[in-house]
């Protein structure tokens, strides 16, 4: 029974990849067709219409994507019986989602239209590692693993973590849209792009946000690690890089709030912070040793 | 900017006055917080001693010139070292004595009423005016006091402000931070945190001679160890059959406190420790200890029991050392111990389950000079045979014996230790406390934002807002008032 739910869970993975493929070329389609000559008077002019059926099959498949992955995420915690956050591919295709997730979320609220070709390729990116490289069979957890506050702790992580990385998308962005505009006026397709400062502040708004969902990640693990491991902070590497990590974005947020920082250097400084989080899930995952370090991945 | 800077003749206690106030101000304490961070890394790359010793010594075997100059500069102990305690305790200074002043200017600027309506409200950013048709002051009276702004009414003109809780909220979040940092101290200085290794059916007893290492703080009295004793009853692990890995520990005791005559059964798991009091009890670490018999050529007995082995492997392939110092010459074993047997062509004895489903014990016998004299610290798992002789090697299934010229060693069976960790943390509370409360505190301080809104009254009515740290939302908020004032819905 396990086996088959764990199929089951490969089967909806795979196609949830397909269906984002299609997502990812309907977004190219839509940003290379919306291009069109027109007369000087700016954004809205852009001829929106030509390419908005596309647009739309494009965040429609988006949506089918996430729901395949939802589902594919479910059935693998089924097949193994526990929450489906017990070794790397797991976060990896739990993080996909959350990072989709909390795009499609963004997407109610703001025209992030655009963005959804990232989003979409990002997303395959994660997945198709996490298929190509990372894959484990389902298994039970190892016992240090059996605690509710896998769940607590790890759910606020990994949300934490999609939360940010959209932030980055958006501040790598803007740092391009910057660019290309001190060069002289953004290319045709750019110009339905949202203006820097709102991209500005979006990616702001986004960490400030999760800020305090990823303290209490910090807390949350700290809390687990004192019944598990019988002390509640003990620098190890994924514990000191989590802690790399909340400082970055506290110096970030400080530098917005209290020093004024916008724009370019903000970016950067959110980039920079957003990189130690994937640095720690990287690099301390793969080559790290410590107690978050479970074997084979 | 070739500006000439000033700077005032300081006498030593306006340079003490001066140096507190750097040290207090805002940016000093954010460049102390981005340091910690950047001082955190190196203990991330570097093996530290405190985590991982075993990587630390090969670091120094490795390249020995270049590790004595890094631990010159505690780089294998960074979380205990001079700089890095440095930059934590400034950071503590620095964070109480920016805090607390402003915590009492806040305690008096929140009981404040707001200034005045100030002469020209259509400077203002949110300005809006039109002809007044006369309740508009009632009006706006009433939607402030809905939304529990302060107000004060001077001269036909109401100046309303909101908010506090964004600069209550961040200083609850940093008067956190020192509680957490409180926490921490209070833990290093009256804590204890010890180990014991113990076979099963064997008993401890909470002394301080009973534990394989034991470290407390500074303050910490050793008749503070509450008294308690434990006996391994019965330790149970269950391995999924197909992936090998551990699924779950159990380990059964018998517990007596204070009266050590009184017993109750507990049972400790890997997430669930026993408590007693302040005293957490972790069960940390399993493995197998071999049961050997040694004996001399003349068959009397020189050395019995089981002899805890450290797991290398997923598998449970272990390593240790049986050691005979009392013999003559002195007798050492370099063994190694396989649960589930199995050969492999480079490796040559190893196991393929974590279980005991196939013993062997493999030892190589050596004689001479166990160097336990010498008074360099000595592992117990391993054997310096660089001043031995070896006189033998051996793979044994339980029950057989290894006969070597100096006499024998039986391979009676094995048992299993674990490595209970025991704990008394008692400033853990108080960091947790802080915990919640600094993520209380920036939520409110996040999420607020603060602003002011002002009305005058006369012929026209005037209308304005002005948001501090330049917050979203007040325009929208602003359309609202209008609309409501104009009674237009
Ligand atoms: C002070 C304590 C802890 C801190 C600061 C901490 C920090 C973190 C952070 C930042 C992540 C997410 C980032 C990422 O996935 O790369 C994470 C993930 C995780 N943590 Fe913790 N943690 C702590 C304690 C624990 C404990 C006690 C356990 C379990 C025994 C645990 C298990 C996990 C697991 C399974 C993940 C999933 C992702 C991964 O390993 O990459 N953590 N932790």
């Amino acid at each position: 029974m396990a086996r088959t739910w764990a199929y089951l869970s490969n089967y909806l993975i795979y196609s949830s990849m397909a269906v984002y493929t299609l997502s990812f070329f309907a977004h190219a389609v839509e940003t290379a067709w919306a291009v069109r000559i027109t007369t000087e008077d700016s954004k809205k002019t852009l001829d929106y219409k030509r390419t908005e059926k596309v647009a739309r099959i494009a965040t429609a498949m988006m949506i089918l994507g996430f729901l395949l992955l939802v589902a594919g995420v479910v059935a693998r915690g089924i097949s193994a019986g526990r929450v489906p956050w017990g070794n790397m591919y797991e976060f990896s295709i739990t993080g996909a989602m959350a990072f989709c997730g909390a795009y499609l979320v963004a997407l109610r609220k703001y025209d992030l239209r655009w963005l959804g070709l990232l989003v979409s390729i990002a997303v395959l990116l994660t997945l198709g590692t996490a298929v190509a490289v990372l894959y484990r069979p389902s298994a039970p957890l190892v016992p240090a693993l059996k605690s509710t506050w896998l769940v607590i702790h790890v759910s606020a992580a990994i949300i934490s973590g999609g939360v940010f990385l959209l932030a980055n998308v958006i501040a790598a962005a803007y740092l391009y849209l910057d660019a290309m505009e001190s060069r002289g006026e953004r290319t045709a397709w750019a110009k339905r792009l949202p203006s820097l400062e709102v991209l500005d502040q979006l990616s702001y708004r986004l960490v400030a946000f999760v800020f305090p969902l990823w303290t209490f990640a910090v807390i949350a693990g700290a809390i687990w690690a004192e019944s598990a491991w019988g002390r509640y902070w003990g620098w190890d590497p994924k514990e000191t890089w989590a802690f790399i990590t909340w400082v970055a974005y506290a110096a970030y947020l400080h530098a917005r709030v209290t020093v004024g920082w916008r724009g370019r250097k903000a970016a950067w400084l959110c980039l920079f912070a957003g990189s130690t989080f994937l640095f720690n899930y990287v690099y301390v995952n793969i080559w790290g040793t410590g107690k978050h370090t479970y074997s084979g991945l | 900017m070739s500006q000439e800077i000033q700077i005032p003749e300081l006498g030593s206690v306006g340079l003490l006055r001066y140096s507190w106030r750097q040290l207090t101000s805002m940016r000093t304490a954010l460049i102390l917080l981005l340091m910690l961070g950047v001082a955190a890394i190196p203990g991330s790359l570097i093996p530290q001693r405190t985590q991982n010793p075993m990587k630390v010594s090969e670091y120094f075997k490795n390249s020995p010139d270049l590790s004595r100059w890094m631990d010159r500069f505690s780089l294998f102990d960074v979380y205990g070292s001079p700089w890095f305690s440095a930059i934590y305790i400034l950071l503590f200074i620095s964070l109480i004595g920016c805090v607390l002043p402003r915590t009492i200017e806040h305690f008096h600027a929140a009981r404040a009423l707001p200034p005045a309506t100030p002469k020209n409200l259509d400077r203002m950013e949110h300005h809006a005016s039109w002809t007044a048709q006369g309740d508009e002051l009632d009006k706006a009276r009433a939607w402030f006091k809905t939304n529990r702004f302060r107000i004060l009414e001077k001269d036909g003109s109401i100046s309303a402000e909101k908010g506090f809780s964004r600069e209550t909220g961040n200083l609850f979040f940093h008067l956190a931070l020192i509680l957490v940092l409180l926490g921490i101290s209070f833990s290093s200085l009256f804590g204890m945190r010890g180990d014991a290794i113990l076979n099963v059916g064997e008993r401890f007893v909470n002394t301080p001679t009973s534990y394989d290492s034991l470290q407390y703080g500074k303050l910490f009295k050793e008749n503070n160890l509450s008294d308690f004793s434990i006996k391994i009853d019965k330790f149970t692990a269950k391995y999924n059959v197909e992936t090998n890995a551990p699924e779950d520990y159990t380990l059964d005791v018998t517990f007596a406190q204070g009266d050590l005559t009184k017993f109750t059964q507990r049972v400790i798991k890997v997430n669930s420790p026993l408590k007693v009091g302040n005293t957490n009890i972790y069960l940390q670490a399993n493995g197998y200890s071999p049961v050997v018999t040694v004996r001399d050529s003349k068959g009397n007995v020189a050395m019995q029991g089981p002899i805890p082995f450290l797991p290398q492997d997923g598998n449970l392939r272990s390593i240790g050392a049986i050691k005979v110092p009392d013999a003559d010459p002195q007798i050492g074993f370099v063994g190694s111990f396989v649960p589930t047997y199995a050969r492999s062509t480079n490796n040559g004895a190893i196991s393929v389950f974590p279980e005991a489903l196939d013993p062997r014990l493999l030892l190589s016998a050596w004689i001479g000079d166990l160097g336990l004299d010498s008074g360099v610290p000595q592992s117990v798992y391993r054997i310096d045979t660089s001043k031995m002789k070896q006189v033998g090697l051996k793979s044994l299934k339980p029950g057989e014996t290894f006969i070597y010229p100096q006499g024998s060693i039986t391979f009676e069976g094995y048992q299993q230790w674990v490595n209970l960790q025991i704990v008394n943390d008692p400033g853990k509370n108080f960091a947790l406390l802080g915990g919640i409360v600094a993520i209380l505190g920036l939520l409110a301080s996040l999420f607020t934002r603060r602003r002011r809104i002002w009305i005058r009254a006369g012929k026209s009515i005037e209308v304005a807002g002005l948001a501090k740290n330049s917050a979203p939302g007040l325009d929208i908020e602003m359309q609202k008032f209008v609309t409501m004032l104009k009674g237009e819905n």
